[in-house]
């Protein structure tokens, strides 16, 4: 009787301790770019329903944005100083916010992160600013029944194809007159793709963005004797009739492959599941090497906390929970990104030991090279990606790229230098 | 109260008072704010103090220059000629990335000619916002008449007593209701290079002797396109206003008109078209107005591609001021607009005084 | 002239029949594709563009993208938040509107006349190059309510409502229309004595239908399609109007089927409205048409 009493006590008093710690908990608000998303959207709730339940002190609401404004908003809002504690980021376009204000280092434990991918840790000025629960990679997507009929060597991470095998690649594929078009690099998917997904190809020719020992200027790298080869194949791309130009139909883009309108496609492991549904036999093939080693595009959305957040602990709290490997999983396995650790890989049905996309995976690790780490590569990637789109309208190669040195150069110093 | 209703000085205020007030704060400021913005080097975002800098970014937008490319000669000093027959020059980049030169620095060219054996180039600073400029005075001037001229021609049309003519008049006017962004994307399908819809239409009325082409993706034909497309989204709602214009002419007109024998030219020109003075002047304005403001359709459509054949004014005061974060920038696009539009509409205005 | 061929008239009905039905096709084609689209399966749809099918309700039809539309966004929320800003925003922009041009037409008073210009020059200010210096603006701007005073009108339907309901084209519309009223009809009112308000309201009012629709359909177009301004001052979705939406269904991958449905969705309601101001619209001439 008296244990029942003391029981019933105890309970009355969790049930009130619980009751006010509910009430205590400190709202935080989050900013996430998956409005549209479902799959996403439902990942993210589970998340913070976890992270709200886990703990007495903090409470996460989230707001949802469409992808393709996102940024937009969060420049407007923070305009207006309206930014919530939480927002997501771009890796590459972090520099850019922290450098502005917006952002606030983050603190978390650094053991964290010691096994995730170098593309998904977001460093700015030495300090961390952002993490990300997953990377992106672009690979060379096509069919091993392409590669069979055409009589192609299957290229792998150890030995790549060089420039003259690619482009023999293509020259068959045009050949054999079974394709619109041998390759499609996605020239409609305008924005953000370009920078992106192109800037490896002069990477790997030996050009840049930018000069990254000072981040002071383009003179040089994006219009120096590699960044000029590069542009000349680039035009030779659409100029010879390899590749479908910018007025591509975005459908064709989405589809063209598996509808055998296309050879290669130069495509993301989140289009990757899709290709896999249509044709198993679709293969995701490293970037070519062109002379520099091959390379691909590093870091996709990450987490970091505004300036203006008063509870940046709460904040960092939400940050560290979110890494722990189920999510990561979770994620992968809901939208097809990379795990950003290989513990999470290995919970994965896709990027595990033998899974049909584990080669993104190793792709991350060996050919990831981040997009130049500045608060200019916003400017610069507007800049690059106009260059590009004229030279493959047939602009002259060396004009193009000069004018665009010049205008990398030109915003560097209105803005004095970007803080480096 | 009633008596102070009654002076006109007030009664006038009072009437115009909200309107001019919420012009004022929502319109007029924020463009003084803007204007005041290109005096100066603010960026979208920065954490760097903003500077006075005078004209710059007027000079960055409207400098040019001409300079004079002397032929290549080979070692006799004969001048060189390629294998199309063609002069040889040196690269322009002799002159603009060369130290002896720090004035030309960062221009580009725009246009050449040839002047004996020399080649004369007009280099600007932004040779972008030329091409913009050309582009949407281009636009206007196609647009403004054709537009005009065929939503009359459709107002003339519909204005017929016939059985179902309402059902004319909605249909012809269902591509206004439809948002312009909306109607660029479905056009993208309509103009798609190799298997579009326009393509197909062409090769089926020609019995397939029509060759396809890559509508927004040729510098030829881009602009053509978008035009063609803008007037298509909007004749509708001009043919409106003419209606309403053709509608408050009085029928007793045309019967004086028809009993004196006129021909239909004549009617045409000696009741319809003065009963529609006012009218004209409406719809002159306002598409030369939203034609000045052409944006949307080249955002969904062509980002101002290929080759810049589409850029235009107001594109490139939105690239610049948010997609390049030079707030500054684009700002001083928007006065240069300004200014230029503001002369025109008084030349318009001069033109279609009342005499 | 009394004696027509009867065959003859018969033709030249048959002629002018075939030329309305050929530009009807050229002005409802784009339409119908968009239509019909919504009820295909993305695949079939992408292969029914390049030919005649595109046009026609041909093949696996089903409201599946309308479904998968609804559970992708809150369509039914955004296009309510489109018709609450957009009808607020017409019709107080047709009161203030046009009581500002009956001042500057009828009335006559120091300053009218600079005002007028300057109101007209606003006219070709495009909204895009003045959305920054604006929202700056309108985050600073108080504001009392129910909840009582606050700063800052971000989030919330007076920030997309009251910065448009008075703009230049508009008053330049009852401007021009006003001007073309014949004027004995207001001295006449004068001379018997009626205030300004009551020949506003009783004598111009009820002959300006024309004007009142056309300058109703301009600014409900401009409204329901509004883009860059609800993106830029509104973060929460509860707010969020149609064509921010839009982007809701841009993933990559592009549904083009739900994108179909969701556009179809949208302009429903705009013709509904134009449909009905038709009406009125021709009815109000058909009253006033004794004139001129």
């Amino acid at each position: 009787m008296r244990m029942m009493k003391l029981t019933a006590g105890a309970l009355v008093a969790y049930a009130a301790l619980g009751g006010t710690a509910a009430m205590a908990q400190t709202e935080l608000t989050m900013w996430y770019h998956g409005a549209g998303n479902e799959v996403e959207l439902t990942l993210i709730n589970q998340l913070i329903d976890d992270f709200n339940a886990s703990q007495s002190d903090w409470s996460v609401s989230i707001e949802s944005f469409p992808q393709e404004s996102y940024n937009d908003s969060v420049v407007a809002a923070a305009l207006a100083g309206n930014l919530p504690d939480i927002i997501d980021v771009d890796g590459p376009v972090m520099p850019n916010w922290a450098w502005s204000g917006y952002m606030q280092p983050l603190t978390i434990d650094e053991s964290l992160i010691e096994d995730f991918l170098p593309g998904t840790k977001g460093i700015w000025d030495g300090q961390l600013y952002s993490i990300g629960l997953w990377d992106a990679a672009v690979a060379l997507v096509t069919r091993q029944s392409t590669l069979d009929a055409l009589g192609l060597r299957t290229p792998t991470l150890e030995e790549p194809w060089n420039l003259e095998e690619f482009m023999a690649a293509l020259e068959a594929a045009k050949a054999s007159g079974d394709y619109e078009y041998a390759f499609d690099p996605g020239m409609a998917w305008t924005g953000e793709w370009y920078p992106y997904a192109f800037s490896p190809f002069l990477q790997s020719f030996g050009g840049d963005l930018v000069d990254r020992s000072t981040y002071q200027s383009a003179d040089g790298v994006l219009n120096g004797e590699a960044a000029i080869a590069f542009g000349e194949w680039w035009q030779s791309l659409f100029a010879e009739g390899y590749a479908p130009g910018t007025s591509q139909d975005p459908a064709d883009r989405d589809t063209g492959l598996i509808d055998g309108k296309y050879a290669f496609s130069w495509n993301g492991n989140w289009a990757a599941l899709g290709a896999l549904a249509a044709h198993e036999d679709t293969l995701f093939l490293p970037a070519p090497d062109f002379g520099n080693g091959s390379v691909i595009g590093a870091a996709s959305w990450q987490f970091g906390i505004s300036s203006t957040s008063e509870h940046p602990e709460g904040a960092a709290a939400f940050i560290e929970f979110a890494l722990q490997d189920e999510y990561l999983a979770a994620f992968s396995n809901g939208i097809g990104l990379i795990p950003a650790t290989p513990s999470a890989a290995a919970m994965t049905e896709n990027y595990a030991e033998g899974g049909a996309m584990s080669v993104f995976f190793d792709l991350s690790a060996e050919q990831a090279l981040v997009r130049p780490v500045t608060p200019g590569y916003v400017v610069a990637a507007k800049v690059f990606e106009k260059a590009l789109a004229d030279i493959a309208n047939g602009a002259d190669v060396i004009d193009t790229l000069d004018a665009a040195v010049d205008e990398i150069d030109a915003d560097i110093e209105s803005n004095s230098g970007y803080g480096h | 109260m009633a008596s102070s209703l009654k002076n006109p000085d007030r009664t006038g205020w009072a009437f115009a008072l909200p309107g001019t007030v919420l012009i004022l704060t929502f319109i007029v400021i924020p463009f003084f704010f803007a204007f005041a913005l290109s005096m100066t080097n603010q960026r979208l975002i920065s954490p760097n103090p903003t500077e006075y800098v005078g004209l710059k970014n007027y000079r960055d937008l409207l400098g040019l220059a001409v300079v004079t490319l002397e032929p290549e000669r080979d070692d006799s000093g004969a001048v060189v000629i390629d294998d199309d027959g063609e002069i040889v020059y040196p690269r322009l980049r002799t002159i603009t990335r060369s130290d002896d030169y720090p004035q030309y620095r960062g221009m580009r060219e725009w246009f050449r000619w040839q002047s004996g054996e020399d080649a004369r180039i007009v280099i600007a600073s932004d040779v972008v916002f030329m091409k913009a400029l050309v582009n949407t005075l281009l636009f206007v001037l196609v647009v403004a008449p054709v537009q005009g001229g065929l939503a009359l021609v459709l107002a003339l049309l519909i204005n017929q007593r016939l059985r179902g003519i309402n059902i004319f008049r909605t249909i012809y006017f269902m591509p206004v209701v439809v948002s312009i962004v909306v109607v660029s994307l479905l056009w993208r399908f309509i103009y798609d290079g190799s298997d579009g819809l326009l393509n197909n239409v062409l090769s089926w009325i020609t019995f397939g002797a029509f060759q396809p082409v890559d509508w927004l993706g040729n510098t030829e034909t881009a602009l053509g396109a978008i035009m063609a497309m803008s007037i298509w989204q909007a004749v509708g709602f001009h043919m409106v206003i003419w209606l309403s214009g053709l509608q408050t002419i009085s029928p007793t007109l045309y019967e004086a008109a028809a009993i004196e024998g006129a021909s239909k030219w004549q009617t045409f020109r000696y009741v319809t078209w003065p009963g529609l003075r006012h009218t004209a002047v409406l719809v002159l304005i306002v598409i030369t107005m939203q034609a000045f403001a052409l944006f949307a359709q080249i955002d969904v459509m062509t980002s101002g591609g290929p080759l810049d054949s589409t850029q235009t004014v107001v594109f490139q005061a939105v690239e610049r001021g948010y997609g390049k974060q030079d707030i500054s920038g684009g700002s001083t696009i928007s006065v240069i607009l300004f200014v230029i539009v503001l002369t025109i509409s008084l030349i318009q205005r001069y033109l279609t005084r009342e005499k | 002239m009394a004696a027509v061929n009867p065959d003859n008239q018969g033709l030249r009905l048959a002629v002018r029949y075939a030329v309305l039905i050929l530009i009807a096709l050229i002005f409802i084609g784009p339409i119908l594709f968009m239509v019909m689209s919504s009820f295909k399966p993305d695949l079939q749809l992408l292969q029914d563009t390049s030919s005649l099918r595109a046009f026609l309700p041909v093949g696996d039809l089903s409201l599946e993208n309308y479904r998968e539309a609804f559970q992708r966004a809150p369509v039914r929320l955004f296009v309510i938040n489109s018709v609450i800003v957009t009808g607020a925003t017409v019709v107080l922009s047709l009161i203030v509107c046009s009581l500002a041009a009956f001042s500057f037409v009828y009335l006559d008073w120091k300053g009218r006349d600079v005002i007028l210009s300057v109101i007209l020059a606003t006219l070709i200010i495009p909204f895009e190059t003045i959305a920054i210096p604006l929202l700056l603006l309108v985050s600073k701007l108080p504001w009392i309510g129910l909840e009582g005073f606050e700063i800052g009108w971000l989030n919330s339907y007076r920030v997309q409502i009251i910065p448009w309901i008075a703009d230049g084209l508009t008053i330049f519309l009852f401007v021009q229309y006003f001007k073309s009223l014949p004027g004995e009809l207001i001295e006449a009112s004068r001379v018997e004595g009626a205030t300004w308000f009551q020949i506003y309201m009783r004598v111009v009012m009820p002959l300006s239908g024309p004007v009142l629709a056309t300058a109703a359909i301009l600014k409900f177009l401009v409204m329901y399609n509004q883009y860059l301004w609800p993106l830029i001052v509104v973060q929460q979705e509860q707010y969020r109007p149609v064509m921010v939406g839009l982007q809701y269904f841009f993933q990559l991958n592009t549904a083009w089927g739900e994108i179909m449905a969701y556009l179809t969705l949208i302009t429903v309601p705009v013709l509904g409205f134009y449909l009905v101001l038709q009406r009125a619209f021709i009815a109000s001439i058909a009253s006033t048409g004794v004139k001129g």
